[in-house]
């Protein structure tokens, strides 16, 4: 699909994504936007993944491990055609499918359960170990968060990767530096979370601006390194798109009112 | 009387199971030799998984490869279903993959190594779990059948297996969540699972030798639990009492107890671990701390009659 489609496309996303949050009146919209133009990429350009092979068992499989993003895989599934806009005036409410978190069982695309952090990565390497066992031939991705980072399942999880030699397995880091309670630096610094990769045996490739929808490309269509599990570093922006929940920590869980939707919207148009 | 552990019973069932279902995989954390999988490790080496002592990510390996159409096993300490527990909830039962846990070591037989590994909450922690099914085999043969109970039932499985060698009995007809009346009585009925069928045969002997005429009844399926047939001998007999190896909290006795509510019943004692932590020595030692010998069990019935 050529650039300015995908990007027309994660402008559609990130108006789900407020349009979704404000009318739930909670979600997150800062980690979701910041993770919008992966999942676009992914979804549109890079996985074999569609609303008719969903039940392929030799699609492209994702796992959104930062499940709290889930505004960003619902609109991303929805403008896929996984299911319509309607959906959205649901979003978090009763009976419906796009629960605050991503939920196999109801939502349809979503390949795994996630919102316990550190969880979905782990899930995703036994995806793909299970992949290399049946002979599968899919690839697995996913979106960890760098507050996510923190936990320690997705070490756990690294280290097998490596030991497995999963270079099936694609680890997507939405690195935006922010968290609930602050900086992830004021938190609990993720100190060199390169050099870790690297020593955990990931083949790391660092996106120098994780929202730039050809960067973004570039790394994903890397060709494999044969024997290693990749690691994508991207370096985004929270928030990004909306002028004033850029950069803004106080954005991570919280939903923008009708007015500030309304002007959100405004900066997303086209 | 032969003996076996149950944990060995489980290490030559999943064997077996791999012989002709290719869809088994095995997955432990650096305990196979304990858990007792290096069986299937030595028969089938490249469906087994070792993940390093690292159990929340077994669980969730499990979870993942499940995805592939495969029927992970895992197996660890059964102190360890606390340590992955979240990845139990929320990566295996939430989403009601296909994933089995073979949890050995449980209870206070584990013996030596003390406290810190004698799992006396496990039953507790995965009854109260949504899409789980709990099986407490009582010897290596209900052993046998609950491994391959659990290889067809499409969702979660916990299977608890003990360290100490046990008495093999004659085979009985399994049938899935159904309780099995093993002597028939009417003054009294014990009801009871796991390793804990052979201190309370010894307990109703003792009953037997004091004119107290004692049914005993044992559960190999803890969830679904056979309501019907625990209420039958509970209004049949009218004085009830639990035996497990396992705290009083959230076991068997807590399973039984509300169903026995209005059913005329004048006696219900849970006896088992009484909210305490277990403690290092030899497992007939602390069988005999705790109260859990035949003896023991049958005085705690006969001052509660």
């Amino acid at each position: 699909m050529n650039l300015q489609t995908l990007q027309s496309k994660a402008r559609a996303v990130r108006r789900d994504i407020i349009t979704m949050t404000s009318k739930a009146g909670a979600g997150h919209p800062g980690g979701s936007l910041s993770c919008t133009d992966a999942l676009v990429a992914l979804y549109f350009d890079v996985m074999n993944v569609s609303p008719e092979n969903e039940k392929d068992p030799n699609r492209d499989r994702f796992v959104l491990s930062k499940g709290h993003a889930a505004p960003a895989l619902y609109g991303t599934l929805c403008e896929r055609g996984y299911f319509g806009p309607e959906e959205f005036d649901k979003f978090r409410q009763l009976h419906g499918i796009l629960q605050g978190h991503p939920d196999i069982k109801k939502c349809p695309g979503v390949d795994a359960s996630t919102g316990s952090l550190g969880q979905g990565i782990s899930i995703a390497v036994g995806m793909a170990l299970g992949a290399k066992h049946t002979g599968n031939p899919c690839h697995v991705y996913t979106v960890i968060g760098d507050g996510e980072s923190q936990e320690g399942l997705v070490w756990e999880a690294s280290m097998a990767a490596a030991h497995y030699k999963l270079d099936n397995l694609t680890v997507i880091l939405d690195h935006n530096g922010l968290q609930i309670d602050g900086s992830n630096d004021e938190v609990m610094s993720l100190g060199d979370i390169k050099a870790k990769a690297v020593a955990f045996g990931y083949d790391v490739i660092e996106v120098a601006d994780g929202n730039d929808m050809q960067q973004v490309l570039d790394a994903l269509h890397a060709p494999a390194c044969p024997g290693k599990p990749r690691y994508i570093l991207l370096q985004t922006l929270k928030g990004k798109g909306v002028s004033f929940m850029e950069g803004q920590v106080g954005w991570h869980g919280k939903a923008p009112n009708a007015e500030q939707a309304a002007e959100a919207l405004k900066e997303l148009e086209g | 009387m032969e003996k076996k552990a149950i944990r060995v019973a489980y290490g030559e069932a999943l064997v077996k199971l791999g012989e002709t279902n290719e869809k088994v995989v095995v997955l432990d954390a650096d305990l196979a030799s304990a858990t007792m999988t290096n069986a299937f490790k030595k028969a089938y080496p490249g469906r087994f998984y070792d993940c390093g002592i690292a159990e929340a990510n077994m669980v969730d390996m499990a979870a993942g490869m499940s995805t592939m159409g495969l029927i992970p096993f895992c197996s660890t300490f059964a102190v360890f279903a606390g340590r992955s527990y979240d990845q139990i909830r929320n990566g295996v039962c939430y989403p009601k993959f296909n994933v089995k846990f073979g949890f050995s070591h449980a209870g206070i037989t584990l013996g030596e190594d003390g406290g810190s590994h004698q799992a006396i909450e496990d039953l507790a922690l995965m009854c109260v779990l949504p899409n789980m099914t709990v099986f407490v085999p009582s010897d290596a043969n209900e052993c046998y059948a609950c491994v391959e109970a659990a290889a067809k039932i499409d969702g979660p499985v916990y299977i608890r297996t003990s360290r100490l060698a046990t008495p093999v009995y004659d085979p009985r007809p399994f049938t899935f969540g159904k309780g099995t009346v093993i002597k028939d009585g009417k003054d009294c009925v014990i009801f009871t699972c796991g390793i804990m069928l052979e201190h309370s045969l010894n307990a109703v002997e003792v009953l037997a030798e004091k004119g107290i005429d004692a049914a005993l009844v044992s559960f190999h399926t803890l969830k679904p639990f056979d309501e019907q047939l625990a209420c039958e001998y509970a209004v049949k007999c009218k004085k009830v009492f639990t035996v497990e190896e396992h705290s009083v909290i959230g076991g068997l006795g807590d399973t039984v107890a509300p169903l026995i509510v209005g059913k005329g019943v004048e006696a219900f004692r849970k006896i088992g671990i009484n909210d305490v932590f277990g403690q290092s020595g030899k497992p007939a030692d602390l069988l005999l701390e705790y109260g859990l010998t035949g003896p023991q069990i049958a005085d705690k019935i006969i001052s509660s009659l």
